[in-house]
C-alpha cells in the first residue's frame, strides 16, 4: 500500500484532518496526565504506614480536667486490659491516620538557626511503640528508664527513635545514631532508627516528608492521656473496640468519647483517603468519556468520508483493487492522522505536566507513559475506523458505472 | 427568516439521527462535566458574605520577637496585641475570635456531655458578619467587659438539644460554668467559614475543612477565655508555652482580629494605626519587625490563603479540557453534516440564497444542537452535583445548582455549539456552487 495517494487525499481535507489530529493530541495530553495523577493517588492510598494497622484501633477521650488525667489513664488502661482478646493497651498522643497532636518544627542546633523540618512527634507511653509494630532497623528501641515523667507539652532530654527517611533528610549519608536535635529548648538524642512510621495526616505532606516521624517515649500523665492505642487480633478487633467504647461509660463516666475519632486504624485510613478515592473515580470517568468522545468523533468523520468517496472507491474496485486494499486504505489513513495527533499530543502532555508540577505537588511525568498512551490511541483509532472502513470495503465496483 | 431556519435545522437534525445524537451527547457530556465542577468551584471560591465583604478587613502584625528576616507575619496574632488593638476601638466595628472545644451539657436535657466547638468573640461579631438570628439577640459591648455568662447557639445545636424550640433563657453548662442562652441563630453557613480561615496556605491544597459548619456555641471573648482556660490550642509559638492550653500571656499566636472599615480613608487610617502600634511596641522591645503589618480585605485574605481545595481546581481544569475535546468532536461532526448536504446548499444558493443566509442557517442548526445538548447537559449537571453531595467532603451539602448557574448551563452550551459551528458553517457557505449542482 502506497502512502503517497493517502497523503494527497488528506491534503484535500486539511480541516477535518487537523480537527481529528488536534482532538487526538488533546486526548493524549489529558490521558497521560490523568493516568499519572491516578497512579500518584493510588500510590498515596497504598502507602506503607509502617504500622500493623489491621491489628490496631484507638479510643479518644476528651472533656476531663488536667487533675483527672492520671486517674483517667489508670482506670481506662486497667479497664481496657480486662477485655477478652485485647493484646495491649497503651497511650500515644498522635495516632497514624487519626489524631494529630505533635506536629512541630525542629532544629539541628540549640540556637534554633539550623531548621530541620516540620515533623510529627509521637509521644507514647510504655508499650506503644511495640504495639504499633514498627520495624527497628538500627540502634535500639525504648527501654524502661527512657519513659520519663514530664510537665510541659513534651519530655526533655529524651532518647528517641526516628524514621529512616527523616534520618536521611537530617543527616544525609551520616550515621544518625547518637545525633541530637532540638525542639525549642528541649533536646533529643537519636538512639534508634525505624523503617517507616507515617504521619497522622500523610495526604497533606509532599513526597518523603509523609514519613517524617519521631517516637518520644514518656510516662503517661497530664499531657499524655486520653488517646489510647488498642491492639488485638484483626479478627477480634471490631468486637474489642466496641467493648472498649462501651466500657468508657463505666470506667470514665465523666469523660466525653470522641465518636468520630475512636475507630480502627483501617477505618481511619479509609476515611482519610476518601477524597483521593473520589478523585480517582472522577479521573477514571474523565478518561473513559474522553476516549469514548474521541472514538465517536473518528467514527462520525470516517463515515462521512466513506460516503463522500463512494464513487472513487467504486472506481478503484472496478480497476482491480481488492476489498482488503480499500480496508487498508482507511486503516492507514486513520493511522497517519492519529500518529500526527500523538506527535503533537506528546509535546502537549509534557507541557501540561510542567504546568501541573508548578501548581500541584506532582513529580515529572515518567517517559514510559508516552508510548503507552500512543499505543492506546492507535488502538482506539483503529477500533473506531474499523466499522466505516468495512462499510467502505463493501462498496461494490458497480458504483463506478452509475452516474450517482 | 429565523423561524424558517429553525424549521430547516429541525428537519436536518431529524434526517440523520445518529449524527445528531453523537453531537448532542458530545456537547451534553462536556457541559455536564464542566458545569458540575464550575458550580463547585463557584461555591468554594465565591464571596461568603457579598453585602459586607468590601468593608471587612483582617488585621495582622508580627509579634514574634525572634530576630531574623520574615516576609509575612503569622496568620494570627498574640493575645496582648489582639486585645490592645481591639480595645482601642479604632474601626467602625471589630471583633476578636478564638476557638476551642468545650465540654457541654444542658442540665435539663437528658443527653450525655458533648464536646462542641466554641467560638469566643466580641459583641460586634454578629452585626459585622450579618449573622441571622432565629430567636433572641447577641450581647452588648458591656456584656463583653463585665464577662457576662451568656451564649448564642447555632440552629444545629438548638435542634439537637431543644428540638428547634425557642431556647432563649435556658441554661447550658460549659465545663464548670453555667451560661444563659440569649440567642439562637438561623441556619447560617458561610462558605468558606471565612472568619476562621488561617494557615490554609500550609495545607498543601487540602483545604476542604475550611468549608465546614460554624461553631455550635458563641460566647463573649473574655467569658470563654476564662471558662475554658487550659483548653486553647496555639497556631504556633516561638517558645514552648509554660502552661500548655493557657495561652493568655504565652509566647504564642492564636487570636484573630477582624475589623469593619466603612470607606477607603478609614482603611488608610487603620493601617496607620496598626503601623503606629507596631512601631510603639518595637520601642518597648516586644516586636522586632514593625514593618510586618497587614490589613487585607476579606477577599484578599481568602485569596492569599488559597482557600479553594487544589483537587477542586484540578477537577475544573480537567472538565474544561474535556469540554474542549468535545468541542473539537462537534466541529468535526458538524463539518461532516454540513458538507454532506452540499447538494441541498447548492440548490438554495442557486435559487438566490446569499452566502450569509447559508451561514446563518448552518449556525442556527448548530445552536439548536447546543440547545438540546444544554438540556441533556443540565440533567447531567444535576446528576454530577448529586454525586458531589454523596462524597464525604465538608461542603457536600452546599452543592446545588442555583438560578444563575442554571442559565449559565444553557448559555455555555449554546455558545460552545455556535463556536463549534462557525468553522463548518463558513466552509458550507463557501462551497463552489456549480460543482455541487453538477453532482446532483
Amino acid at each position: 500500500m502506497q502512502i503517497q495517494p493517502i497523503l494527497a487525499a488528506l491534503r484535500r481535507h486539511r480541516l477535518a484532518t487537523l480537527l481529528i489530529a488536534l482532538e487526538i493530541a488533546l486526548a493524549c495530553a489529558v490521558l497521560c496526565n490523568a493516568c499519572f495523577l491516578i497512579a500518584n493517588r493510588i500510590a498515596l492510598i497504598h502507602l506503607d504506614s509502617g504500622v500493623d494497622q489491621s491489628s490496631l484501633a484507638t479510643v479518644q477521650l476528651t472533656g476531663y480536667e488536667d487533675n483527672q488525667a492520671n486517674d483517667l489513664n489508670a482506670r481506662v488502661l486497667a479497664g481496657f486490659r480486662g477485655i477478652a482478646g485485647m493484646q495491649s493497651v497503651s497511650v500515644l498522643n498522635s495516632i497514624p491516620f487519626g489524631a494529630r497532636r505533635g506536629t512541630a518544627g525542629m532544629t539541628l542546633d540549640q540556637a534554633g538557626q539550623k531548621f530541620g523540618g516540620v515533623v510529627e512527634f509521637y509521644v507514647g507511653g510504655p508499650g506503644s511503640l511495640e504495639a504499633l509494630g514498627v520495624k527497628l532497623v538500627a540502634g535500639r528501641g525504648p527501654q524502661m528508664d527512657d519513659f520519663q515523667a514530664f510537665t510541659g507539652l513534651m519530655p526533655n532530654n529524651a532518647s528517641v527513635q526516628i524514621t529512616r527517611t527523616l534520618a536521611n533528610h537530617l543527616w544525609p549519608g551520616a550515621d544518625p545514631l547518637g545525633k541530637t536535635f532540638w525542639l525549642g529548648d528541649l533536646q533529643y538524642r537519636v538512639v534508634g532508627v525505624i523503617d517507616h512510621l507515617v504521619r497522622p495526616d500523610p495526604g497533606r505532606w509532599p513526597g518523603d516528608s509523609k514519613d517524617w516521624s519521631i517516637f518520644v517515649p514518656a510516662q503517661t500523665g497530664v499531657f499524655l492521656s486520653g488517646s489510647y492505642l488498642l491492639r488485638a487480633d484483626p479478627k477480634d478487633l471490631p468486637r474489642v473496640l466496641r467493648e472498649a467504647r462501651d466500657l468508657v461509660r463505666k470506667v470514665a463516666p465523666d469523660a466525653v468519647l470522641d465518636q468520630d475519632g475512636s475507630k480502627t486504624l483501617d477505618d481511619l485510613r479509609t476515611e482519610g483517603f476518601q477524597k483521593d478515592r473520589a478523585m480517582i473515580g472522577m479521573l477514571v470517568g474523565v478518561i473513559v468519556s474522553l476516549l469514548l468522545a474521541t472514538a465517536l468523533g473518528i467514527v462520525g468523520l470516517a463515515s462521512f468520508w466513506v460516503q463522500q468517496r463512494r464513487r472513487q472507491i467504486g472506481i478503484r474496485r472496478a480497476i482491480g483493487a481488492t476489498r482488503r486494499d480499500i480496508l487498508h486504505y482507511f486503516q492507514i489513513e486513520n493511522f497517519l492522522i492519529v500518529s500526527g495527533g500523538i506527535a503533537l499530543g506528546m509535546l502537549l502532555a509534557y507541557a501540561l505536566n510542567l504546568l501541573l508540577m508548578q501548581h500541584y505537588e506532582l513529580p515529572r511525568l515518567p517517559l514510559y507513559y508516552l508510548p503507552i498512551a500512543a499505543l492506546v490511541l492507535w488502538g482506539l483509532g483503529q477500533l473506531a475506523v474499523l466499522g466505516p472502513a468495512l462499510r467502505a470495503a463493501a462498496v461494490p465496483p458497480v458504483v463506478a458505472t452509475r452516474s450517482v | 427568516m429565523f423561524g424558517y431556519y429553525l424549521d430547516l435545522a429541525f428537519r436536518s437534525l431529524k434526517r440523520n439521527k445518529v449524527l445528531t445524537a453523537l453531537m448532542v451527547i458530545a456537547i451534553a457530556v462536556g457541559i455536564g462535566a464542566s458545569m458540575t465542577t464550575l458550580t463547585v468551584m463557584r461555591l468554594l471560591s465565591g464571596d461568603p458574605i457579598p453585602a459586607r465583604s468590601a468593608h471587612l478587613f483582617y488585621a495582622q502584625i508580627d509579634p514574634d520577637p525572634t530576630p531574623g528576616d520574615r516576609k509575612e507575619p503569622y496568620d494570627v496574632i498574640d493575645y496582648q496585641s489582639a486585645v490592645d488593638l481591639w480595645s482601642a476601638h479604632r474601626a467602625d466595628r471589630q471583633t476578636l475570635i478564638i476557638e476551642s472545644p468545650v465540654r457541654m451539657r444542658a442540665p435539663d436535657v437528658n443527653l450525655p456531655a458533648m464536646m462542641p466547638a466554641m467560638a469566643s468573640i466580641t459583641a460586634d461579631f454578629f452585626s459585622m458578619f450579618d449573622v441571622p438570628f432565629q430567636y433572641g439577640n447577641g450581647w452588648t459591648a458591656e456584656d463583653d467587659t463585665k464577662r457576662a455568662q451568656v451564649a448564642v447557639i447555632s440552629a444545629d445545636l438548638n435542634q439537637k438539644l431543644f428540638g428547634g424550640a425557642n431556647s432563649v433563657g435556658r441554661t447550658l453548662r460549659l465545663r464548670d460554668t453555667d451560661v444563659r442562652i440569649i440567642g439562637v441563630l438561623k441556619p447560617w453557613r458561610p462558605s468558606p467559614l471565612f472568619y476562621m480561615v488561617a494557615g490554609a496556605h500550609y495545607a498543601n491544597g487540602d483545604t476542604a475543612d475550611l468549608y465546614s459548619k460554624t461553631e455550635d456555641i458563641f460566647t463573649p471573648f473574655f467569658t470563654g477565655l476564662e471558662l475554658n482556660d487550659g483548653n486553647f490550642s496555639q497556631y504556633t509559638c516561638w517558645h514552648l508555652p509554660d502552661h500548655p492550653g493557657h495561652l493568655r500571656n504565652s509566647p504564642c499566636v492564636w487570636v484573630r482580629l477582624w475589623v469593619q472599615l466603612g470607606d477607603s480613608s478609614k482603611v488608610v487610617a487603620y493601617k496607620q494605626f496598626l503601623d503606629g502600634y507596631a512601631a510603639q511596641q518595637k520601642v518597648l522591645g516586644r516586636i522586632v519587625r514593625p514593618q510586618n503589618t497587614r490589613l487585607r480585605s476579606l477577599m484578599q485574605w481568602l485569596d492569599y490563603e488559597g482557600v479553594v481545595p487544589s483537587d477542586v481546581r484540578l477537577q475544573t481544569w480537567l472538565a474544561f479540557a474535556f469540554l474542549a475535546i468535545c468541542l473539537f468532536n462537534t466541529i468535526g461532526l458538524l463539518l461532516a453534516k454540513f458538507l454532506r448536504r452540499g447538494g441541498e446548499i447548492g440548490v438554495r444558493r442557486a435559487l438566490g440564497a446569499t452566502r450569509g443566509a447559508v451561514f446563518a442557517q448552518c449556525l442556527v442548526e448548530a445552536g439548536m444542537v447546543g440547545l438540546i445538548g444544554g438540556i441533556v447537559g443540565w440533567l447531567l449537571t444535576l446528576a454530577g452535583l448529586w454525586l458531589v453531595r454523596q462524597q464525604s467532603v465538608p461542603y457536600a451539602d452546599l452543592a446545588h445548582l442555583d438560578a444563575s448557574m442554571f442559565l449559565l448551563t444553557f448559555a455555555l452550551a449554546i455558545a460552545a455549539s455556535l463556536l463549534a459551528g462557525v468553522l463548518p458553517a463558513l466552509r458550507a457557505s463557501r462551497l463552489p456552487l456549480g460543482l455541487q449542482l453538477k453532482t446532483l
